[in-house]
């Protein structure tokens, strides 16, 4: 199976009512690396990922997969964990089910394959609870073994950790450890700097919708080339 | 100065008496309606579910339409469906007219643009919140209208029962087509025009009571059923 990856934003922007809330956006998004994506509120970091996901089509510039599939082979490689994610009025099990069945998977391997994705997060005694009536952290933890039953080759994740609590937060966080190691790509974005430094391979540095420094990320945190890199990890207040 | 106590009397008296046409009357009633509800609900969700999603030159103008449908005169509808429902009519050959299918036909004609309107309501403001998401699961367009149906079905709950109501009170369309044949296509509200027409007010009120009483139950049952569905699954 030929890779996707590596995905290459050329000029990547994008424009609504007359505001541009992205622009200029070229990097390369390689195979291996968790890349976490860095910015203060407002900086274009979750509209980076949609238009990635290709859920928001950019108004400018492009984007190019390796591997030459279509819009709906490349869908069935990725996932996409949301901050708010949202579950279907069924069973945790049933959730996990209905995504196996749109990926084309066989009836009778959909119930194994469910619980072993429910097992692996910790989820097997909750498979028949209703998904909607779970907690925050467990809804967020169906989501990944929802992500995890499809086996992505590229993982988004915007901002998974920001409602939850630290013990929901480690478990998140264990999960893009595993998926790492399994080798699926991490693209994640969030406001949490001790996050970003225990997670990411390579920082990508948004501000006011412009990519303004893209590198590994102990070079990042030691040594940010631009000044609004410094003040966002000093904590500044930045507008 | 008319007794309302009479009306109250011979309500009681009838259900009391286990009157056999009453019975009759109210079975027919309730049949009619469900049936033209059950057949409004396969056709009108699927297409309000459509109209939700779907983006197409003239849409607006189908909303504008299907939203004026609702306010659709039943005597209108059930003229129309007497022309096309009559022995020369289009229709004719399946010698429908007054029984009680032309009484369902008529009804669902009613109901179906109630039930694709509110339902596509329904369904788009699910829409706001699931789009996202099953766009990112890689869901096709005829798998989001059965998730999204399947999901919205607390407040689709809702939109049947509009639907239901509108086709329990209505007289117009079931006189015409139906003819208000005793023992045959009487129903609770031409029932009810008729006695109020040979000046039997009591009775007439009597049977509003019994309708309104109906309509209440399966109302209740539907909250009931509602309710038990939200605890079972979130």
């Amino acid at each position: 199976m030929t890779s996707i990856l590596p995905l290459e934003l050329r000029g990547l922007g994008y424009s609504a009512g007359g505001r541009r809330l992205l622009s200029g956006v070229t990097v390369p998004l390689r195979a291996g690396m968790r890349t976490i994506v860095l910015g203060p509120n407002g900086a274009g970091k979750s509209l980076l990922l949609r238009l990635c996901h290709g859920l928001i089509q950019p108004t400018e510039g492009g984007l190019r997969w390796s591997g030459g599939l279509d819009e709906a082979a490349l869908r069935r490689r990725q996932a996409m964990v949301f901050q708010r994610p949202v579950l279907l009025r069924r069973s945790a099990l049933g959730n996990i089910r209905y995504v196996l069945s749109l990926r084309g998977v066989a009836r009778r391997l959909r119930q194994g394959m469910a619980e072993e994705a429910l097992d692996r997060f910790g989820l097997g005694e909750l498979a028949r609870r209703p998904a909607r009536v779970l907690s925050g952290g467990e809804r967020q933890r169906l989501a990944l073994a929802r992500a995890w039953a499809v086996r992505p080759e590229v993982l988004f994740l915007d901002e998974p950790t920001s409602a939850l609590d630290p013990a929901a937060t480690l478990a998140v966080e264990i999960a893009v450890h595993d998926f790492h190691a399994n080798g699926t790509k991490i693209v994640m974005t969030t406001h949490d700097l001790g996050q970003a430094r225990r997670l990411a391979d390579e920082v990508l540095f948004l501000s006011r919708g412009r990519l303004v420094e893209h590198g590994p990320a102990a070079e990042f945190f030691q040594a940010p080339a631009t000044a609004q890199a410094r003040a966002f990890l000093a904590g500044e207040l930045m507008c | 100065m008319f007794d309302l106590a009479a009306a109250f009397s011979s309500a009681i008296a009838l259900i009391a008496g286990l009157d056999a046409e009453l019975f009759a009357i109210v079975r027919l009633s309730l049949g009619v309606s469900l049936a033209a509800v059950a057949i409004a609900a396969v056709i009108g969700l699927p297409l309000g579910a459509f109209l939700a999603l779907a983006r197409f030159p003239g849409r607006e103008v189908v909303l504008v339409a299907l939203n004026a449908l609702m306010g659709l005169p039943p005597v209108v509808v059930g003229l129309a469906v007497y022309v096309l429902l009559s022995r020369a009519g289009p229709l004719g050959s399946f010698g429908l007219l007054f029984t009680p299918g032309a009484m369902v036909v008529a009804q669902a004609v009613l109901v179906t643009p109630i039930i694709a309107a509110l339902g596509r309501q329904a369904v788009a403001d699910l829409w706001e919140e699931y789009g996202e998401q099953l766009r990112s699961l890689g869901a096709p367009r005829r798998r989001v209208i059965g998730t999204l149906l399947w999901d919205g079905r607390h407040s689709l709950i809702t939109v049947l029962l509009a639907g239901f109501g509108r086709a329990a009170a209505e007289v117009g369309a079931v006189m015409i087509v139906g003819g208000n044949i005793k023992g045959l296509t009487r129903t609770m509200t031409t029932a009810i025009s008729l006695e109020t027409s040979k000046g039997d007010l009591a009775m007439a009120l009597g049977l509003g009571m019994i309708l309104l009483a109906v309509v209440a139950a399966v109302n209740g049952a539907a909250f009931a059923a509602g309710a038990w569905a939200r605890r079972v699954s979130g």
